[in-house]
């Protein structure tokens, strides 16, 4: 019993590390009376970067605990992605949180609680681990939204995202007891087996369809996302910017796992639903953008946007298409938080300026700058031979190999509309007269980050080998997980 | 020869010197300027350079794809790394080889802000041009298509005139349109046929009801590009925005992405959805030819009246390419390469007298013969091979091209004569109104005549019409193996669909 428990922990070596890590911190920051927050800032990057160590060279194939989680190629992936995010959110964070006078130790705390809740998210094979892993990331997020607390944008932001992620949790609650209801189980391959005789589905289909609306939620896909512009404007922006990017991908990778393997057999049903939140996220991600004045809520609608594209993918409920999403969520963190990078330069006077007329003529004052914006923009946008285009390009391989034309050219005319307001950005800072110049310098924490994600988004129609590899690799086993070890 | 990779050398040369126009740095910004300016234009010439060699080591002989280089790129999803010309793309590719280094020229003095960025965007271009010519998989020709958008949306918004902005947008939205719905059929063809090698794609015979959907999506796309009526609108906007360089790359190159498109792709993939909707394209191209020669009649702006006439003209190639009869198809090819040279020329000669006046209308103009001789004589050699006078290139394009119509459908060919007597109209009025005339306006008393430099790009450009137009078979030795290959490929398809509809009658 004891071997069987240190086998099953040993699993586990990355949240283990993470939990003993962000309480270690946690203790370091109150304890610590000099610097603490410097200490902790640097022990938050150094653990979280051990952590996507520890879970790239752990074994896969594991089940521990009886199967709470699985930890598999594919929760791997999505592993190393969350917590690229939120390694690159960090360190854009510490520069911001300086000026604002807001560096207190709790941020990088929360955000290594909050990896561990998504490292939780992506492996969970049980609607319980599920369940805990969505709301230990959502608590912690929860608390930096509202982290510059004398603002008040700010503790509204975290308000609002409170209480409707509460719904949208417990409509997730609502549909597990479902589940479990129907099933007798909350095991992922135990509902596999209920579906699989055929019986009580009805009830079953029913609990998924609440467990869909609550990830839905948190991946903002429309009719889910009111609460998204509202949260990515009030929140700090490298909050912000870490919003956008980890929890992102671990909701969708949830969602993925989700549909794919324990619901595997309702396929038809839920493929509709997909259908409809992608052509949603994808109309309204393109149309609601055009209107906005705040790059923070322009984003927050290009986020939707993308979460749509994304779903594309899923709709297809194949191979191919968790393959295209797997790549699609990869290129989107890098270039999202390049994006975002580029946000958190615009300072003007020490104070953050959000407005997108402030970047009116960045490619004179600051040519670097405007260049990475520019290339970040046509990403989003889709053109090739950037990065966006391949994400893109996958998500409607899998669609079209389903046979989902309609979708697929919703989804490619929605991209042109979505591609107006990339490019009015482009405009602004090329074709217009200049504004006032942003600070310089734009800083050291962020121009590493800019500089490596825009070489990415260019670089990658050359070396995109490794990424298609091991998406692919973590596309089979998931969707090979499914049927074969069903049991 | 062979073993060298030339084509990738013409593709990826101009990066190079992109590159290097990226790293010029210096303190002087007229020196840098001036250094940058001589970069892309040897960058340019070498390009041509390579391209000629490329030229004389062409096989006149054979059909099969030449210079071919295969690697490689994506191998989970079999797309490839290649590139290879025929007879159909070699001198597309000359043609922008050519052209680029006039336009850099022709902007030498013209363009006097971001002279880095504007060289940097031209080389980008040439580049990605040059890709799309080359390439012989259908996802990397996607690839240069597209991405060829990025430099000349920049190229029209920076340095543009007043309406640029608009212009930009709308150039730019315009086209991704059409190209978005060529990826779905790309990516359709891809889960047909399981490959995106062209060469393969061609011999691959889709079903028939597929072949109308996907030869729809591809008309999107190419339909907006060349431009055909009524998806031409962007096109005068675009032209008579962008700076002088950026409408002769428009002109000259942009639009015979368009029909190279229809000749690459939608003939010898789609042929029996090609045969099906020839109807369409012919009446689509006669009301381009009709319709936009009366609006250019009526244009006050000369770049304008350039830019109609380009819809017109290329309406002569879409005819000619949906022949499918050898002397069609050569036509639209000849009348593709025709256009490129004369509507490229005749947008740097309202260039010339822009520079000077900073004004495109035509009343501006008057008497111009009296103090620009040199300049005259020019502008009349282009007017002439627009309007299509035999011994210039326009005759033999036109002229071809109304061989296979006739051949092909007599009314066709008919109401298309209608417009070389409406181009010569509009042609010889513009002329008349800009040339001919007293020299009676003020401002024009000082005006002086082209310089040396212009005279450096016009020269090339005359001498390439006078020999395009009184020996064309050096041009076209090259096609006519490429071009019977796929009248060959087509003929069958065209003889199924023809031989249905006489029985369903």
């Amino acid at each position: 019993m004891a071997a069987f428990l240190a086998h099953d922990l040993l699993a586990i070596l990355p949240a283990l590390w993470l939990a003993v890590a962000g309480m270690t911190l946690l203790m370091a920051g109150v304890f610590i009376s000099r610097n603490a927050s410097h200490i902790v800032f640097w022990g938050a990057v150094a653990s979280l970067a051990v952590a996507g160590l520890l879970a790239v060279m752990s074994p896969v194939g594991e089940q521990p605990f009886d199967g709470l989680l699985a930890i598999d190629a594919f929760g791997r992936f999505m592993t190393v992605l969350v917590v690229t995010g939120a390694v690159l959110a960090l360190i854009m964070a510490r520069g911001f949180m300086r000026r604002e006078s807001m560096e207190r130790f709790e941020l990088p705390v929360l955000v290594v609680l909050a990896t561990l809740g998504m490292y939780l998210m992506v492996q969970a094979n049980d609607l319980m681990t599920l369940y805990v892993g969505l709301e230990m990331q959502s608590l912690a997020l929860y608390v930096c939204a509202a982290f510059q607390q004398d603002k008040l944008r700010s503790t509204e932001a975290g308000l609002k995202y409170f209480v409707l992620g509460a719904v949208a949790s417990g409509m997730l609650l609502y549909g597990c007891s479902l589940v479990y209801g129907f099933s007798g189980t909350t095991s992922f391959q135990g509902i596999v087996a209920t579906l699989a005789v055929g019986s009580e589905s009805t009830g079953i289909l029913v609990g998924a369809v609440f467990i869909a609306a609550g990830l839905a939620f948190k991946i903002s896909a429309v009719p889910f996302h009111m609460w998204t512009p509202d949260v990515y404007e009030g929140a700090p922006t490298p909050v912000t910017a870490f919003f956008s990017a980890a929890p992102k991908v671990a909701a969708m990778a949830l969602l993925v796992r989700v549909l794919i393997d324990p619901f595997a057999a309702l396929v038809d049903h839920w493929q509709q639903i997909i259908f409809l939140l992608a052509v949603g996220s994808m109309a309204l991600g393109a149309l609601g953008a055009i209107g906005q004045r705040n790059i923070k809520r322009l984003m927050a609608y290009s986020s939707i946007g993308h979460a749509g594209f994304a779903l594309v993918g899923l709709a297809a409920g194949s191979e191919a298409g968790v393959h295209g999403v797997a790549v699609y969520l990869a290129i989107y963190l890098v270039m999202g938080l390049g994006t975002w990078g580029c946000i958190l330069a615009m300072r003007r006077d020490g104070a953050m300026v959000e407005g997108i007329d402030d970047l009116a003529g960045l490619s004179r004052s600051q040519p670097a700058l405007a260049l990475a914006l520019a290339v970040f923009m046509f990403s989003m946008a889709g053109i090739p031979p950037l990065a966006g285009f391949f994400g893109k390009f996958y998500v409607f391989l899998a669609a079209i190999d389903a046979g989902l034309y309609t979708l697929t050219v919703i989804g490619v005319l929605m991209s042109v509309v979505g591609a107006f307001y990339y490019i009015r950005i482009v405009k602004l800072m090329y074709f217009d007269d200049p504004a006032d110049a942003f600070d310089r310098p734009v800083g050291r924490d962020l121009v590493p980050v800019i500089a490596v994600t825009a070489i990415v988004t260019v670089g990658f129609f050359l070396f995109s080998d490794p990424l298609l590899d091991s998406a692919g690799h973590a596309a089979a086993t998931l969707v090979a997980g499914v049927s074969p070890s069903g049991q | 020869m062979s073993q060298w990779p030339l084509l990738s050398l013409a593709t990826f040369l101009p990066l190079v010197g992109a590159a290097f126009v990226l790293l010029t740095r210096g303190d002087n910004a007229e020196a840098v300027a001036r250094n940058t300016r001589y970069v892309a234009l040897w960058t340019s010439f070498v390009v041509l350079v390579v391209v000629l060699l490329i030229w004389a080591a062409f096989d006149t002989t054979t059909a099969e794809f030449q210079f071919v280089e295969r690697a490689p790129w994506i191998p989970a999803f079999g797309i490839e790394f290649y590139l290879g010309v025929d007879g159909i793309s070699l001198f597309l590719i000359l043609l922008t080889a050519f052209l680029v280094p006039v336009c850099i020229l022709c902007s030498w003095d013209s363009i006097r802000t971001r002279v880095r960025e504007y060289m940097i965007a031209f080389l980008v271009m040439e580049s990605f041009i040059i890709g799309v010519f080359c390439a012989l998989d259908f996802v990397l020709f996607y690839l240069f298509f597209e991405a060829m958008l990025i430099p000349m949306f920049l190229i029209i918004g920076i340095w543009g005139g007043p309406r640029r902005i608009y212009s930009a947008f709308k150039f730019f939205l315009y086209t991704l349109v059409g190209s978005v719905l060529l990826l779905v059929a790309v990516l359709t063809m891809y889960f047909e046929a399981g490959t995106t090698s062209i060469p393969d794609l061609m011999n691959w015979g889709f079903d028939e009801d597929l072949q109308r959907w996907l030869w729809l999506a591809m008309f999107a796309s190419f339909a907006v590009k060349v431009p055909m009526w009524p998806f031409h609108t962007w096109l005068p906007d675009a032209h008579v925005e962008a700076p002088t360089a950026g409408s002769v790359i428009l002109a000259g190159i942009l639009l015979k992405m368009g029909a190279y498109g229809f000749l690459r792709f939608s003939l010898p993939m789609l042929p029996e959805a090609s045969v099906y909707f020839s109807p369409l394209v012919y009446s689509l191209s006669i009301v381009a030819i009709i319709y936009t020669s009366l609006v250019a009649l009526m244009q006050e702006d000369m770049k304008k009246l350039i830019a109609y006439s380009s819809v017109a003209h290329m309406g002569f190639v879409t005819i000619g390419l949906f022949t499918m009869n050898q002397q069609g198809i050569e036509g639209g090819l000849f009348q593709m390469l025709s256009h490129g040279v004369v509507s490229a020329a005749l947008f740097l000669v309202v260039g010339v007298v822009y520079d000077r006046m900073h004004s495109r209308l035509i009343a501006t103009y008057g008497g111009l013969v009296h103090r620009m001789p040199r300049y005259a004589l020019v502008f009349m050699v282009f007017m002439l091979a627009s309007v299509g006078l035999p011994g210039t290139s326009g005759f033999i394009g036109e002229f071809l091209v109304l061989v296979g119509a006739f051949q092909a459908n007599t009314w066709v060919a008919f109401l298309a004569t209608t417009g070389i007597v409406l181009g010569a109209a509009y042609m010889l009025w513009l002329y008349r109104r800009v040339v001919f005339g007293d020299l009676v306006k003020a401002e024009l008393k000082s005006i002086s005549d082209c310089n040396r430099r212009e005279m450096l790009f016009f020269v090339p450009l005359v001498a390439a019409v006078l020999v395009m137009g009184i020996w064309p078979e050096s041009l076209l030795d090259a096609m006519h193996v490429s071009v019977a290959n796929l009248v060959e490929q087509t003929a069958a398809a065209n003889e199924a669909v023809s031989f249905a509809m006489r029985e369903g009658r």
